[in-house]
This record gives structure tokens, sequence and C-alpha cells, in this order.
């Protein structure tokens, strides 16, 4: 590690920044809204997923803030000043591709050197940056080859040095694990939490892996149709999410419909077709209402008889420690579940949520 | 186990050990297009090497001698390159901005669609049609002294600027689209990086986009280079075909055809190779200095 | 990217699209000028003609004789696209799925007839097919028209070929197919874009082939577009507006199977289909 830190020497911290603000952001392609007014605001050195399902517009926010895109409404601040009128070239911002888009022509040496001598940053100073940088991300020993010569991971590699050489603000990354394979995925994965932590820049990182958010981010943005469903720490959403997409995206995989019957505390009956459903409570929701119970597959866990919901199992498989399987409700719903041991496919079981780990969306009128 | 392979009886068949190298009943459906190509390509090809070092009369080389002996023939050669080198110039030097922001353009289609009409219909046709639109009572003479840029009409037909026009107006388009099938070859993303990293519009150009396109270009110009070197039926109908625009492809047809000595045609025709080889091959030693990978990017 | 909106930048956006524009107008006022002129009564030194008449359409098709000349152009257009089908496809799929020695040195020679001008090797190949008997016949035209429509083809579908995968004929095999039926019901269906693409292509580009068969045309082996020369050529004889009436015509015949066509490829790879090739051989 100490080899890290005397790269962390040499390449220094990130000129301190303000914060990042998105003010109702809008981007319109024809008449679809990419973006339908996006509010954010990063604190420097926050590491920042977008996370979302492609099409989510998450990829085109991370082009309006690199400058590639022009916004179609609202503006973008950097430490209070005005940046979303500015050329890409004039932010001076740090972005690692989906593709990693080196340079074809020019070694490895020079895709990371490019930013600094688009800057007219002196020879010396440049050769002593590069190569910091290069042992930062631990490449020493390519400088000559050609981006073609290296292998995915190394390629991404250089992308992530090449970002951050010229000291960026703010380091952009559109989903930059997607071509790689799973093992290089959580190495790098690793690596990348790594490197933020020790230039100290703020980064942004667009993924559609909830687990590299998860694991990545002091906090998560999800969005969804161009609109942010919420925003937390990787606790909150995982715990807390405030809406079904979201819970969706958590892993709550079962949803059941059924009708609020009783509040008290922040426990919550639940009429789902006649059974009797406890769950957590959210503050906006009130006896009568047409709700949505999200239970995830490890916390609706299967018994032979007694209270639950009743169902027939469709499939079941061993993951290790416990069963997980997929059975149909009365209604033909969807239920994933987790069981202590095998069952026939058609056998008969019971359901039972865990009440406090069950949650209660309302259901949209 | 080389006593095994020595043996004879567990020898593969002569079927396998070929089909090992690749060569099967399927190897076997190369046949027809190839017995074609040399009947009719390479076997032509070498029979007019040779008919040309068999003279009517003279030495062996007695073609290539009177060709270079006489000034009504060399000086094919320079008229030809006269009308070639600055066209394919102009063509591919203007094509590279156009390509440029036309890849920008979301419906690219139907400017390319018109541009691809004068490459198919051909030499023959916009020839009969430039003599109309360029003739001293055509509508280009017209509308530049409709706007007073001349007094009276300027001469453009049955002369250079005639096969000088038709050359542009078939090659711009040809060039053009090569241009643009490189430049749509290379990924945006690797501008767009650029751009992040701070390299200006100027600085993308010859940073990034040049290194990667000058092997592509150096490959439209050779091939729109050898088209306008082998310029024939415009340079008879809209040019001088006795006088200035007399190139080396009218010096072989008449050859063979109208005085029936094919193996001096043959001969000419030969010439006229030699002399595009000898500019492609100048044209295609810069393209050893530049980068000649993929323009794509890494794996993606 | 966002939009740079300096006056440099603007002026020279501005230029650009004025040298597209200039190109755009003055080509389609030379094809726009041999309409008209097909059309015209009189049409000297005005911006239009006197008066509009279709007669000259009439004239030509008799004094050109267009009925033989359409009819043998098809008939050579279509024997071309036959012959350079089953040659070239059949060749390109050996090239696609085998590898053996000699493969490179194939495709070279198969890609020189396309890079080489016509007229370097029209005229040996004219001589030797004079030499043989059928220059100036109907077979004769064919064959220098199959030197370039064979490799043309074989080059459109090789790539094509590469990307159906060789295990769905393996499959088809594994499943029971004879040859026949996996070529009929297998590779027949899955080839059949390209060839379609292929064909058309050269379909349109051996109707406007001029110098090839200038070369080797006899006086009833002609195509349109050799007629058309020889009109043009021997211009002063005719009325020029019955020049142009044929002009019309061929264009029309052309631009109908480019329109077709072009429901198949995009226009960029009319021209790039070769260069591909060249780029890495």
């Amino acid at each position: 590690m100490d080899f890290a830190e005397n790269a962390l020497a040499g390449t220094g911290k990130s000129s301190q920044s303000g914060r990042l603000e998105l003010i109702d952001v809008r981007r319109v392609f024809g008449n679809y809204n990419a973006l339908d007014g996006i509010n954010l605001a990063v604190e420097p050195g926050e590491f920042i997923a977008l996370l979302g399902p492609s099409g989510c517009g998450k990829s085109t926010a991370l082009n309006c803030i690199a400058g590639l895109l022009e916004l179609t409404g609202g503006e973008i601040r950097l430490a209070g000043k005005r940046i979303d009128e500015l050329q890409p070239e004039a932010r001076g911002f740090g972005m690692v591709f989906q593709n990693y888009a080196l340079f074809p022509h020019l070694s490895v040496r020079k895709n990371v050197g490019f930013g600094l001598s688009m800057q007219g940053v002196p020879g010396a100073e440049s050769a002593k940056r590069i190569s910091d940088a290069l042992a930062l991300v631990r490449l020493q020993g390519q400088e000559g080859k050609l981006p073609g010569q290296l292998s995915g991971g190394q390629q991404q590699r250089v992308a992530i040095a090449r970002a951050i050489v010229i000291h960026p603000p703010l380091v952009l990354m559109d989903e930059p694990l997607s071509n790689l394979d799973a093992k290089l995925r959580l190495e790098m994965r690793a690596e990348i939490r790594g490197i933020h932590d020790q230039i100290g820049s703020t980064t942004i990182y667009v993924t559609h892996d909830q687990d590299e958010a998860l694991s990545l981010a002091d906090r998560i943005v999800v969005m969804r149709e161009g609109r942010i469903r919420q925003i937390g720490t990787p606790q909150d959403l995982y715990d807390r999410p405030n809406h079904p997409d979201v819970a969706d995206f958590m892993g709550f995989r079962t949803r059941i419909p059924g009708k609020l019957v009783s509040v008290s505390g922040n426990r919550a009956s639940v009429d789902a077709g006649g059974v009797r459903l406890e769950a957590v409570a959210p503050g906006h929701v009130s006896v009568g209402d047409r709700v949505l119970v999200s239970i995830r597959p490890e916390d609706l866990v299967a018994v032979d008889e007694g209270e639950g919901l009743k169902a027939t199992v469709n499939s079941i498989e061993y993951r290790g420690r416990a069963f997980f399987g997929l059975a149909t409700g009365p209604d033909g719903s969807e239920l994933f579940f987790r069981a202590d041991r095998t069952y026939p496919r058609g056998a008969s079981i019971v359901l039972r949520p865990l009440a406090e780990r069950t949650l209660l969306f309302k259901e949209k009128a | 186990m080389s006593a095994v392979a020595a043996g004879s009886p567990s020898r593969p068949s002569l079927r396998k050990r070929l089909s090992a190298r690749g060569l099967d009943a399927t190897t076997l459906l190369v046949l027809p297009g190839i017995v074609v190509t040399l009947a009719l390509f390479v076997y032509p090809f070498l029979y007019g090497v040779v008919d040309s070092l068999v003279p009517k009369q003279g030495p062996w080389f007695a073609n290539y001698l009177k060709f270079f002996s006489e000034p009504f023939q060399y000086d094919t050669i320079f008229a030809t390159l006269w009308l070639a080198l600055p066209v394919t110039i102009i063509n591919v030097l203007v094509a590279i901005p156009i390509a440029f922001r036309v890849r920008l353009m979301r419906r690219q289609r139907l400017l390319t669609t018109i541009l691809v009409l004068p490459v198919t219909l051909g030499t023959v046709l916009v020839a009969d049609g430039l003599l109309n639109y360029l003739g001293p009572r055509g509508w280009f003479n017209r509308t530049l002294m409709f706007l007073d840029l001349i007094d009276h009409p300027i001469r453009l037909t049955n002369n250079y600027w005639g096969v000088f026009a038709s050359l542009i107006i078939t090659g711009f388009p040809f060039a053009f689209l090569l241009t643009l099938s490189y430049v749509t070859g290379i990924d945006p993303a690797i501008e767009q990086a650029a751009a992040t990293l701070g390299a200006k519009a100027r600085q993308r150009f010859t940073r990034i986009f040049l290194p990667l396109l000058a092997p592509g270009l150096i490959v439209t110009f050779c091939l729109a280079f050898v088209q306008a070197f082998s310029v024939f039926p415009s340079a008879i109908l809209l040019g001088a075909p006795s006088g200035p625009t007399r190139v080396i492809a009218i010096a072989a047809y008449q050859a063979a055809f109208e005085q029936y000595d094919h193996s001096m045609g043959a001969a000419i025709a030969i010439i006229m190779g030699l002399v595009q080889l000898v500019v492609i091959l100048a044209v295609l030693s810069l393209r050893q200095v530049f980068y000649r990978g993929p323009a794509a990017g890494g794996k993606g | 990217m966002i939009r740079d909106n300096g006056l440099a930048s603007r002026l020279w956006r501005f230029a650009i699209w004025a040298i597209v524009a200039l190109f755009v107008l003055n080509l389609l006022g030379v094809i726009l000028a041999v309409v008209v002129n097909s059309l015209s009564t009189r049409w000297l030194g005005t911006w239009l003609p006197l008066g509009w008449t279709t007669h000259w359409y009439v004239d030509a098709w008799r004094e050109f004789q267009l009925t033989p000349v359409l009819i043998v152009t098809f008939e050579i257009v279509f024997a071309v696209v036959v012959i350079s089908g089953l040659v070239g496809v059949t060749t390109a799929y050996a090239l696609a799925r085998r590898d053996f020695p000699g493969k490179r040195l194939m495709v070279l020679i198969f890609l020189l007839p396309l890079l080489l001008p016509p007229l370097t090797y029209g005229i040996p190949l004219a001589t030797v097919l004079y030499r043989l008997g059928v220059g100036g016949t109907f077979w004769g035209v064919v064959l220098a028209n199959l030197v370039p429509a064979v490799p043309f083809v074989v080059l459109v579908m090789i790539p094509f070929i590469e990307q159906i995968d060789p295990r769905i004929e393996q499959a088809a095999r594994v499943f029971g197919a004879s040859t026949t039926s996996l070529f009929v019901r297998i590779l027949l269906p899955l080839l059949l874009p390209g060839m379609l693409a292929a064909l058309l292509l050269v379909l349109v580009r051996t109707l406007a082939m001029f110098e090839l068969t200038f070369l080797t045309a006899g006086p009833t082996s002609q195509t349109l577009v050799v007629s058309l020369y020889y009109a043009v050529f021997a211009s002063g004889v005719r009325a020029s507006q019955s020049i142009d009436a044929m002009a019309v015509v061929y264009m029309v015949t052309t631009l109908f199977w480019l329109v077709i066509a072009l429901q198949f490829v995009n226009p960029t790879q009319i021209v790039a289909r070769s260069r591909q090739q060249t780029a890495n051989p």
C-alpha cells in the first residue's frame, strides 16, 4: 500500500472543488424527455452513483455534466459558477467512458499525457505526473504499448489514469466495468473506490448494477424515466426504498397488491385477497388505501402449514445455506420465497413474510 | 509415438489430411470463381503483357520505344496527370471537412442518395448533361451572366474545363462517400474523450482525427486518382480529344481499335497501369508514417 | 457536443454548407437540363424552352431503335447477374468458411479487377475475346462484364456469410438435414438478403458499365449506355432533344434499379464496399 501512497504524494490531492449542483436539469430528444427536471447537489469528495435501468437517463445526465450534451433547460453549477454553457474542453473534468475510448494511435504514455499536453503542462512535470498516475493504476512497464495490445482490464486502467492525471475537480465514470468479466469487475470495483479515496476528488459513477452502486457509493441516486426516484445512502436505499421501482431494484421481488386495513404505530395491516399481512407503515398512507406489499425472497419464508399466504411451488433451487424458490399464489401472482428444505413441484406451502422487513407502497390512482 | 506415425496402416487417408489443411468439398466451391477470374482476368492480362512485347515490327520493346519517342503519345501521360492530379486533390481535400460536418447530421440519407446519383449514372450521362449545362447557352453561363459575374459566356465545353468539371461531378461524390464511411467509422467517444481532456476542435482534428483517418484518406486518394486517371468517355465527349484532353486512355483505344494495332494498344494500357502504380506507390509509402490499426477504440 | 457559436466557427460551418449546396445545385442542374431539353420544342438562349412536347421520346425510340437496345441491355445485364450470382456466392461461401493455403492470394486476385480501372485490363481482354471470336457478340459482352461482377459479389458476400454462425448449419446437420435441404431450407433463406443486395448492385453497375461493354460490343450487342455514347459522340446528326430523350430513358432505367437497391443498402456502401476489403485484405 505504501507504494500507492508514494504515487499519491506525486499525484497530489485534486484542486479543492466546490459543490456540484444540478438545478432542474432537462434534456429533450425530439419529443422524448430523457431528463425531466433533475435536482441534485454533490458535496466535494463524495462518491455518487447514478443507478437505474438502461434508458432511465443516467448516462444523459452524465453527458450533460461533462458538456457532451447541451441542456434543454435548467442549469449546472460548480462552486456556485454556472458551467452548463461551457464547452466540454473548458470544464476540465476527467471522464472514463464505457468502452474506454482510448486513442488507438497513441501509446499508453501519450494517452495518459494527452490532457496534460492540452493544458500545456511542461515536459518534466508532465512525465512525473504520468508515471505517478500509471503507478496509481498499477500499470508501470506498459508505457510504450498501444491500447490495442492491452487486455480489457489494462485498457480500463489506462482510461482511469488518463482521467485522473489532470487532477480534475470531478471524475465522471460511465459504466466503466460493464465490459469486463465478473472476476475482474469485482477487482476493479475495489480499486476504483481506492483511487477515489486516495485522490479525494468528487466522483459521479453511472451504473445499472445495484451491487456496484451499493458497494461503491457514498450516496446513490436511483433514476427512472428521466426522473430521480430516490437519493440516499446505500443503507437507506437497501432498507427503506421509497418507491416500488426502487424496491424492485433493491431486490424486493415479490409484490402483492392489497388494501390497508389498519395502522398502529409503525405497523400496518393489509388485506391481500383474504390474507392478513403485516408490514412497516410508511408515513403517507391511510386506512382504505390500495397498497402494494413488497418482500425480499429471504424475508418470505415457506412453512408446511399455518397462517400466511397459500401458494403452490413452481420451482426451487439450493443456493448454499438455504433453498430459494418461486411459487404461485391463488390469484396467479409470483411469490419468491426462502425455505429450509426442498419441496416437490406442485406442493402446497404457506408463505410467511417477516413483518419488520416487509414494505408497503401506496398504489398510484 | 514415432513408430505409430511411421506405420502405414494408421496413416490418415489423403482426404483427412487435406481437410486438416482446410481442403475439402466445401473448399472446392471456390473453383468456379477462380476459373472465371483466371480465364477472364489473369490470362488476358498476361496475354496483354506478352502481346505488348510482340510488336508488329521491330525489336520486343519497339512499342514502348515508339510511345516514349513520340510527343503525340507520351504527352498523353502529362495531359492525363494534369487532369487527374488537381481533380483528385480537390475532391479529397473538399470531401474531408464536408464529411466531418455531415457525420453530425441526423438525416444523412437524402444527401448521400443525391450524391450517389452521378456515381451510378456514370460518366457518359454526366458528359451529355454537362454539354448542355455548361454550354454557351446553358444554365451555368446564364446564371453567371445574370449575377453580373461575366459579360459574355465563357467556354467550358470541348476543352480542359469540361473534362475537369465532369471529373469533379463524378469524382467528388465518390471521394466524399468513401471519406464519410471512414469518418463515421471512428468511435465518437474518442472525440468526446479528447474534448473532456481539454482538446479544442482544431486540436481534436489535428491530434486525433487526422492521424486516425490518414490511412483511409490515402486509400481514398488512390482510388479517386485511379478513377480520374482512367478518364475516357468524358475526355472525348466534353474535352478536346485531339488536343489538351487527349488522355492516355484515348491513345490506348485509338491504337487498339482505330489503328488495329492490338500490340501497341496493350503496351499503352500497360504504361497506363504502370503510371498509376507509380503514383499509388508514392502515396501509399506515406502510409507507413501513420498508425494503421482499427479506429474503433478498445474492445467494446 | 455543445455547439461552438463563435464567429469563426459559424463562418466555417456556413462555408461548408455553401459548398455542399453549390455542388448539389449544379448536379441537379446537370440532370434537370437533360430532362428539360428532352421535353422542349426549342430551347436556345432562354432560361426555359419556348414550348413543351413529348414527341422526342417517340423520335428517339425510333431513331435509336430503343426496343432492341433495351431488350439486349436487359438480356446482358440479367445474364451477368445470374452467372455472377451463382459463381460469386459459391466462391464467397468457400472463402468465408474455410481457411486454406493460398487464400489471401486468392482474395487479392479478386480485389484487383475492382481496383484497376476497366480500361487497363479491358483492352487486352477485348483482344483475347476478338481472337476467340466472341468479341462483338452478346456473350463477349457478358464475359467482359463478369470480370468486375464476380469479384464484386464475392467481396460483398464474404463478410455477409461470415456473420452467419456456422453452428446453425451444424445444428441443421445434427437434426438430419441432407445437403440439399440444408442448402434450400437453411442457407438460402439466410443468404437471401445479402444476395439480393449484391445482385442489385451488380445490376446497377452493369447497366452503367461503359468501358468494358464499349470495347467488346458489336452493333447488335450494344447496351443502352454505349448507344447513348455513340449518340452523343455523333451529336449534330440527330436533334439534341432526341439524344437527351434517350439519356432520360437511360437515367430512368438505371435509377429504377438504384432505388430498389437502396432499399437494401446504404448509399455509402455502393462506393465503400470494395474499400472495406482494401483496408484489411
